[in-house]
């Protein structure tokens, strides 16, 4: 089938779909149109769903190894004691009772010229439009001494997983008075204000239990995500117990001995941990780079307006894997990138105007019960690029009631609890 | 979970079938569309039913909508956390067709 027939087919299908009269013949091609949406996170789930959702008769399939996904966002949560680490994982049973189907298989490559996508299972799967949501990796490379086996001794616990359960094993079992270090990248990583909330997290736990411990933060910039909230809430609820250490003050580690617990900065200081934790730099999800969609930089670079990736037409992109600044790499952006992509994708297919390009963002950060931050933005696509809605978005402000803080607690639970039944299905 | 119930493609659907039919296409404002896209960004708080200190929009009537949306966006709602910093981001077509959106979902 040419490439013209086969889109005209496709619209026809997707028409027929939606029960507009059409001769039976081109009824029968109803459900033809297949978009394969490669990993299960918070960006490809409700891009499956949605996709199922606004465009019920295109066949959707989402491939995702795992069969429970456990979430980075209230790991750090987790890692304080304060939520059981079940809470944290989300099943696809609600996909699956929603239409789409769901295969346990790694994606291990992308045929971008015959549209086919091979699993890890030895089979192939054909689409007409692939959407590729596959998070973050772990730059191995890019911090001397850090690789993977490194990280079983200091472990990154920037997926959540059993690397989260490991960290939380050493803070188990650091004794009083010691130190936990951690070691944070430059721009740009996943969850911007990840390493800093858990930070407090970890001092929650240390206040609790270890009351004589130290967390030491080494960062290798000098500016972050709400940092003038997170100095105040750390002064107020932990005293002197966090310290953080930017770019200007030698906090850029360039060397990591795992074996020995000591990280080594720029300017030759060593410091020794009790428990060291190294968020290394990162790059878009593996299978990106396999099919051909990510830049120079190691992200994927996409359309605003529809999250098609800037160098492969067919092929949508996502979430933290993606060049999507100003919009953090966070769950939140993923999955209203997530709805916008299967928007654009559901009025492609069906010969509609896409959809005025919409997003915006909520990040929620816990510096200890009762006590919340929020990050906000709103955006639009400009040209093939985001940008910040001028006069919208920013932080808590400074000083602010208990009360206000106790509000953003509250919002930030009840924000997982529904991006959580949005993206995977209620109850899942 | 309460009032949870699966988002719905119906409103979509009506657009779908009967292009530029629907009051808010006519107006020249965001389409049907164009107002499911934006209302995605809502329900990643909104929507969790009563158990949730965040309200569930569904069905919430339009002209309550339309007046704490408006006050978010003017910084006149006291009570505000993050919705002040947000809505200044939307203009009152997007209002209006966001008030009009979650009335509707509730509705039926």
């Amino acid at each position: 089938m040419s490439g013209v027939s086969r889109r005209r087919a496709l619209k026809a299908a997707v028409a027929g779909g939606l029960g507009l009269a059409m001769p039976a013949i081109v009824r029968a091609n109803a459900g033809s149109a297949r978009v394969v949406v490669v990993g299960g996170g918070f960006g490809g789930a409700a891009a499956a769903r949605y996709l199922k959702l606004w465009a019920p008769q295109v066949q959707v399939t989402l491939v995702e190894p795992l069969q429970r996904f456990y979430t980075c966002p209230f790991s750090n949560v987790y890692l304080a004691g304060l939520r059981r680490w079940e809470s944290l994982g989300h099943g696809f049973d609600g996909l699956r009772a929603a239409g789409i189907e769901v295969i346990h298989a790694r994606a291990e490559a992308v045929d971008a010229a015959r549209r086919t996508l091979a699993l890890s299972t030895g089979h192939t799967l054909a689409w007409d439009r692939l959407v590729l949501s596959p998070g973050v990796d772990m730059r191995w490379d890019a911090l001397a001494g850090y690789d993977e086996a490194a990280a079983e001794r200091a472990p990154h616990a920037w997926k959540a997983g059993p690397q989260t359960q490991l960290l939380r094993r050493q803070l188990e079992a650091m004794p009083d008075g010691g130190t936990f270090v951690m070691v944070i990248p430059d721009n740009p990583f996943r969850c911007p204000p990840g390493p800093y909330e858990r930070a407090a997290m970890v001092a929650h736990y240390f206040k609790q239990h270890k009351p004589r411990a130290k967390v030491l933060l080494l960062d290798a910039k000098d500016n972050f995500s709400k940092k003038a909230l997170f100095l105040q809430g750390w002064k107020a609820l932990y005293g002197d117990m966090v310290e953080w250490v930017g770019l200007a003050d030698d906090g850029r580690v360039t060397r990591v001995d795992a074996a020995a617990l000591e990280v080594h900065t720029a300017f030759g200081q060593v410091h020794k941990a009790d428990v060291l934790n190294v968020i290394p730099p990162q790059k878009a999800g593996w299978i990106a780079e396999r099919a051909g969609v990510v830049d120079a930089s190691g992200w994927v670079p996409v359309k605003a307006e529809s999250f098609e990736t800037a160098r492969v037409a067919g092929i949508h992109a996502l979430g933290d894997a993606t060049i999507a600044a100003p919009m953090p790499k966070s769950a939140f952006a993923a999955n209203v990138q997530a709805k916008m992509a299967a928007a654009a994708i559901a009025a492609e297919l069906s010969g509609r105007p896409l959809p005025a390009a919409a997003f915006a963002n909520t990040c929620y950060s816990l510096l200890a019960p009762g006590y919340g931050i929020s990050v906000a933005g709103v955006y639009r696509a400009e040209q093939g690029r985001l940008v910040e809605v001028a006069g919208a978005g920013g932080v808590s402000p400074l000083d602010a009631s208990p009360a206000f803080r106790a509000a953003e607690a509250a919002y930030g639970d009840a924000w997982y609890a529904a991006i959580s039944a949005d993206t995977w299905g209620a109850g899942a | 979970m309460g009032r949870r119930r699966p988002l719905r493609c119906a409103p979509l659907l009506v657009v779908v079938c009967g292009m530029g039919l629907s009051p808010l296409a006519a107006a020249a404002g965001p389409s049907r569309d164009d107002a499911a896209v934006l209302a995605g960004a809502c329900v990643n708080c909104h929507g969790v039913g009563e158990k949730s200190p965040i309200p569930d929009l569904r069905g919430m009537p339009e002209d309550h909508l339309r007046a704490r949306l408006i006050a978010f966006h003017e910084g006149k709602a006291a009570d505000a956390t993050v919705m002040t910093r947000l809505m200044r981001g939307y203009d009152r077509a997007q209002i209006e067709a966001l008030a009009k959106w979650f009335a509707a979902e509730g509705g039926r």
